[in-house]
């Protein structure tokens, strides 16, 4: 018996404020618009100097709503409105055809292609040294401390001079910032992978062994499926870090098109709209990322029988 | 480790040794017996593999790291002729072979040692991957010189080693910049900040499940990419990285702490309560500690991503210093030595940071369940 199943007795489960939907979306709801109309807020309080020096280097008279309003769309604010944003989103969306330099459609496109690629490598990669680790104790205590110190080397630091090396080599484009985005996401899926293909735990290896399992059987029929759930868990995490590799491996490279490069364009010529709807589309790439992982994972799941 | 592959490497070892004494070290000069000093180390690295092989158990890994440590020095000290470096050929090859061999072999025999004692089994996971790691620098080291690679692509491990030792006051300066300034203040407000609004959202449930849903989804999102805009408001020293460090790593440990501020038990909370304690109590007495594994988790992870975070900023303007900033300037002036020399020092500083957080988890959480066994 705890504390709360007896704090339970009072409530009615009728009132509106209890509906299941209610009690699950409200407070989320609520944080959003508490967020958005700080937003505001800010937009007008750090705008607001901008706006006034405006006016009065025009020397046209101007009351406090004028400024106000001036605030709300300014054209290079320090902070722009949400609708600002929104609309320039859209715009740099639908106003364009999909690939157009403008349009954020296709230096989407260009980060998004990049991503994937480095995400297949880092995967592929991570999980040939899970394979590797957990088929050799004397891997898994040499190579296995050194995967984790590369994780502490600010792996970031690297793209300049893979850029460098690759471009000495002859590669340019896509694969060096595939080869960074590689190189930040293979860690959560090699770890992860160790930590699956050594979840079945000791009872399971053993019926395995009074089959007389060759060790490839062991891994297919045993490990694989015992991994899955933490291969998916990785991969949700591996998703967005190879976005950011992808992104940051743009900046140090002076990319014409890639989310990154619109950054770096928008922060030289402080276009601060375009600046926030280029972070509004890496958002919604992350998003639309870690939920096609999801229901690949809720597909997969299906297929290997869960529920 | 079976002890006939072992034998077998060894004598492997041995013979690739003796090869370098009759193969050419390079086209057009003396060969090995020509040098004084050098083939009578070479000869002790043989018989050194030799008496391995011999044993070819446990016993054999002393006199086997032996040798692979004198025929290492062979190798180097042969490159210092200009001659050898750069278009080095079957002998001196041979010399690395058996070195590399060798040391492969004594790793693995090592590793598969089962001391009783437990200071030894914590002293051989330490040195399995440094032998590991030093055996790797080793071969890249080689084969730099020995192919005579190009420094602008790739500089030998020496080469920035003798860089990083002759900036070493540009090296502090940058390390001044970045992690003092910009990576400590932005983690500690980062952490702090995220630590707060979980203890307050932990207070009000309203807050807590709208923040959380929030905050998982912000965790998600490539954040480093705000510095462009952190630059633009706080200028390019380091309060904007500070900023984009905080940012970073607020959300992480908002999302840890929440979920480690109810990880406390039932039986716990109704204890705390029938002391009649009050919200302030049990917070610092129950839900705190009750919270710290995910805390320090959080911790870890921030520690790796204050630093790039800051790095990153650095890349949209600085003042002329900071790792960022050093790098890249030195990877345009095509200056690579230079480039990982500052490498080094942020993979050092990255490790010294998550090896303090390490230690104050183990000082701290000594109670947990993970480490008491």
């Amino acid at each position: 018996m705890t504390s709360n199943s007896l704090a339970l007795g009072g409530v009615s489960p009728r009132r509106l404020s209890h509906h299941p939907l209610v009690e699950r979306y409200a407070p989320v709801i609520t944080t959003v618009l508490a967020l958005v109309a700080i937003w505001y807020i800010a937009a007008v309080a750090m705008n607001w100097t901008l706006v006034r020096d405006g006016f009065e280097r025009e020397e046209t008279p101007y009351t406090v709503s004028d400024v106000l309003a001036g605030t709300m769309d300014a054209e290079r604010p320090l902070l722009p409105a949400p609708h600002q944003i929104a609309s320039n989103f859209f715009d740099t969306v639908f106003g364009y055809p999909p690939l157009a330099p403008r349009s954020l459609v296709y230096h989407s496109l260009v980060t998004l292609s990049a991503t994937l690629l480095g995400f297949l490598l880092g995967g592929v990669f991570g999980i040939v040294l899970a394979l590797l680790i957990v088929h050799s104790r004397v891997l898994e205590r040499s190579l296995l401390p050194w995967i984790i110190c590369s994780q502490m080397v600010p792996i970031l630091a690297l793209a300049p001079i893979f850029i460098v090396v690759l471009g000495a080599l002859g590669l340019h484009g896509l694969l060096p910032k595939a080869i960074i985005s590689a190189y930040l996401c293979f860690f959560p899926i090699a770890i992860g992978m160790v930590k699956g293909f050594t979840s079945p735990d000791l009872l399971q290896i053993e019926l395995m062994r009074t089959w007389s399992a060759t060790p490839r059987q062991v891994l297919w029929k045993l490990r694989w499926p015992a991994a899955v759930p933490f291969l998916f868990a990785s991969l949700k995490v591996a998703i967005t870090i190879s976005l950011i590799g992808a992104i940051v491996a743009e900046l140090p490279t002076g990319a014409e098109a890639g989310i990154g490069a619109r950054l770096l364009a928008g922060s030289y010529y402080g276009q601060t709209v375009q600046l926030w709807s280029a972070l509004v589309a890496a958002a919604v790439l992350s998003w639309g990322l870690i939920t096609i992982v999801g229901l690949v994972e809720r597909g997969v799941n299906r297929s290997m029988g869960a529920r | 480790m079976d002890p006939r592959k072992f034998r077998l490497g060894l004598l492997f070892a041995t013979a690739a040794i003796a090869l370098s004494f009759v193969a050419p070290l390079a086209p057009g000069v003396p060969s090995l017996l020509a040098r004084p000093g050098l083939w009578q180390a070479a000869a002790l690295a043989g018989a050194l593999f030799l008496a391995a092989a011999w044993f070819a158990d446990a016993r054999a890994i002393v006199p086997g790291l032996a040798g692979v440590i004198a025929a290492a020095i062979v190798s180097l000290l042969l490159l210092h002729d200009s001659n050898i470096a750069g278009n080095a050929t079957a002998g001196f090859w041979s010399i690395v072979t058996a070195a590399w061999l060798a040391a492969a072999m004594c790793v693995v025999a090592l590793a598969a040692l089962r001391p009783v004692r437990k200071e030894r089994r914590r002293l051989i996971n330490i040195l399995v991957p440094l032998l590991f790691g030093a055996t790797v620098f080793y071969l890249w080291e080689v084969a730099v010189r020995g192919f005579g690679v190009p420094p602008v692509i790739f500089p030998s491990p020496s080469a920035a080693a003798l860089r990083f030792a002759a900036s070493l006051p540009t090296l502090a300066a940058d390390f001044n910049q970045t992690f003092i300034k910009g990576v400590l203040i932005g983690y500690a407000i980062g952490c702090g900040a995220g630590l707060l609004v979980a203890i307050l959202a932990h207070r009000f449930e309203f807050l807590g499940r709208g923040l959380l849903p929030l905050g998982n989804f912000f965790s998600a999102l490539p954040l480093v990419g705000i510095a462009p805009i952190m630059v633009m408001w706080f200028g390019f020293d380091w309060p904007s990285k500070a900023a984009v460090v905080a940012l970073v790593t607020f959300f992480p440990m908002l999302v840890n702490a929440i979920a480690g501020l109810s990880a406390a038990g039932h039986i716990e909370r109704d204890l705390m309560r029938s002391y009649a304690a009050s919200h302030r109590q049990s917070l610092t007495k129950l839900y705190l500690p009750a919270a710290l594994p995910f805390i320090f988790n959080a911790l870890k992870i921030n520690a790796t991503l204050a630093l790039i975070g800051a790095i990153v900023a650095e890349f949209f303007g600085t003042p002329t210093q900071g790792i960022g900033f050093r790098i890249s300037t030195e990877a345009g002036r095509m200056a690579i030595d230079m480039v990982w020399a500052e490498i080094a020092l942020a993979a050092l500083a990255g490790m010294a940071f998550y090896g303090f957080v390490t230690l104050a988890e183990r000082a701290t959480t000594f109670w947990h369940p993970s480490y008491r066994t």
